[in-house]
């Protein structure tokens, strides 16, 4: 289903390759960081809470 | 309503959270459509051949690089003017989207020269004016991340990204004026400036749209977590105060 | 503002005050490049003008991050923060002082040095000229970096990463210059580019150092 890339395969295959690599990477970085800074809003809302409560 | 309501740190996320799917699944179909019509139904062009595919990659990360940095500019100033904290927090969330976009930009544009010039790597006034970018870029980062203090850390980088800036534009000149007098000629020029045909401008601004709304996504999604964390250590600072 | 000038520039040349430590980097880093590069003299003279212009920004930087951090350090930046002297003010003197004590110095000795790269007998009045031109840029924009970094301890390497993206303009045109100079071609676009980068840097940057040394005394 490629289309025939001919002698420039390897250029546009790579281009390709590594911008999706990048884009899924920082979708993957920030989705994970959010998640993070999630939890550990919960966990320092909750000692709080235990604290005044 | 004015604008100024969301920049309450709280108002922002509450406001922010449920468009933040449709943004994301908007910019998965966008670049999607874009690139599957851009790689396997358009033609090869005359002069470049098939690497002239590599142009629904490169455009749209080129223009994300430079008008992320202006996004920066713009809320850099709203927070030294305004002391709006969602504002100094999006400048730094939208940093690091800036910097990958910047490197797809070198990395496809220098593959795009490549069957071209012959080299990976050219100084090029376009891809040495990136390559500067990205520099800035990283010096953005390096010092929000050296300090400490979040206001601080808020008004100096501010002021880098305006000094930054007008070092942005000067640079841009000072790089054509360095590079001119070669043998470099239109034929080299890799951007839609030349008349570019329908067909392949058409899925290029589906892509363009798909990295537009990628970024509003991104960038929502990354302010939501500084504005998490500032008020995590906030009140991790009034517990242990 | 005289007063504060002279005293810099008597801190800078005492012993300890790294006026010496500028120079001999530049010599220095000159003796390295034929190792790096081979001796071969054409080579080196095509070169010369650039690799100098490079040395010599290189030496400048290293002494930027004394500019602001002395003064911080044994609390003497408050009081000149609240001085009648605005802080716009202090920040362009501090900048003129870096020129003077590191950029001139360079400016002069680089001729003396020119003849180990084998620069051209033509370049070395452009050379000159255009870092007489443009080194005092270099100073003004290392006083703002300084500015930015003056509270961080470990500030040298960051310092560093911030001032040289923003040394970039004023590079290509002072060796554009020197090179076009030793090549027989007209300089003077580049030197008057060159010297309105100067111009403008010591009217702009002082309010951008200033703001940034009124965040980092709060």
């Amino acid at each position: 289903m490629i289309p025939d890339l001919g002698k420039y395969a390897a250029e546009v295959l790579s281009a390709y390759a590594v911008s999706l690599l990048l884009l899924l990477g920082l979708v993957w970085v920030s989705v994970r960081a959010a998640r993070r800074a999630c939890a550990t809003l919960e966990a320092v809302e909750r000692q709080k809470a235990a604290r005044d409560g | 309503m004015s604008i100024w309501e969301y920049a309450n740190p709280k108002k922002f996320i509450a406001t922010t959270t449920p468009v933040l799917p449709w943004v994301m699944w908007g910019a998965g179909l966008c670049l999607a459509v874009g690139l599957v019509w851009g790689f396997f139904f358009t033609p090869d062009d005359y002069r470049q051949g098939s690497t002239v595919k590599i142009f629904y990659l490169h455009v749209p990360s080129a223009m994300m690089a430079i008008n992320i940095w202006v996004m920066m500019l713009v809320t850099s100033l709203i927070w030294l003017i305004r002391r709006h904290h969602v504002s100094a927090l999006a400048a730094k969330a939208a940093a690091p989207i800036g910097i990958v976009m910047t490197l797809m930009a070198l990395f496809t544009g220098a593959v795009w020269g490549q069957p071209m010039w012959g080299t990976w790597w050219a100084w090029d006034p376009r891809l040495t004016s990136f390559l500067i970018l990205f520099l800035f870029y990283l010096g953005y980062m390096a010092l929000w991340t050296a300090i400490e203090d979040d206001d601080t850390a808020a008004d100096l980088t501010s002021v880098l990204c305006i000094v930054g800036s007008v070092f942005a534009v000067l640079s841009r000149y000072a790089v054509n004026f360095w590079n001119q007098g070669l043998h470099q000629g239109a034929s080299l020029s890799l951007d839609a400036e030349e008349n570019v045909a329908d067909v392949f401008w058409y899925p290029a601004l589906v892509c363009i749209a798909g990295f537009v709304l990628l970024f509003v996504g991104l960038v929502i999604l990354r302010t939501q977590t500084e504005i998490r964390l500032r008020r995590a250590r906030a009140l991790q600072a009034r517990m242990t105060a | 503002m005289i007063a504060l000038l002279r005293r810099d520039l008597a801190l800078a040349v005492r012993a300890g005050g790294g006026f010496g430590l500028g120079l001999a980097f530049f010599l220095i880093v000159i003796v390295l490049v034929p190792f790096g590069v081979g001796p071969q003299s054409d080579l080196l003279s095509r070169i010369a003008p650039g690799i100098l212009w490079v040395a010599a920004l290189l030496a400048a930087l290293l002494s930027l991050d004394r500019i602001f951090a002395l003064d911080f350090e044994d609390g003497s930046l408050p009081l000149l923060a609240t001085s009648p002297l605005p802080l716009e003010a202090v920040a362009l003197v501090k900048g003129l002082a870096h020129w003077l004590t590191t950029g001139l110095p360079l400016t002069l000795a680089a001729p003396a040095l020119g003849f180990l790269l084998h620069l051209q007998p033509g370049a070395y009045a452009f050379l000159l000229v255009s870092l007489a031109v443009g080194t005092p840029a270099l100073s003004m924009i290392g006083t703002f970096g300084a500015a930015l970094t003056v509270g961080l301890r470990r500030g040298g390497l960051l310092l560093s990463l911030l001032v040289l993206p923003l040394y970039i303009p004023t590079l290509i045109f002072g060796a554009e210059a020197a090179r076009r100079g030793a090549d027989g071609f007209s300089a003077t676009t580049a030197l008057v580019l060159l010297g309105g980068i100067t111009l403008g840097t010591f009217a702009l940057l002082p309010f951008a150092t200033a703001a940034a040394l009124r965040v980092n005394l709060r």
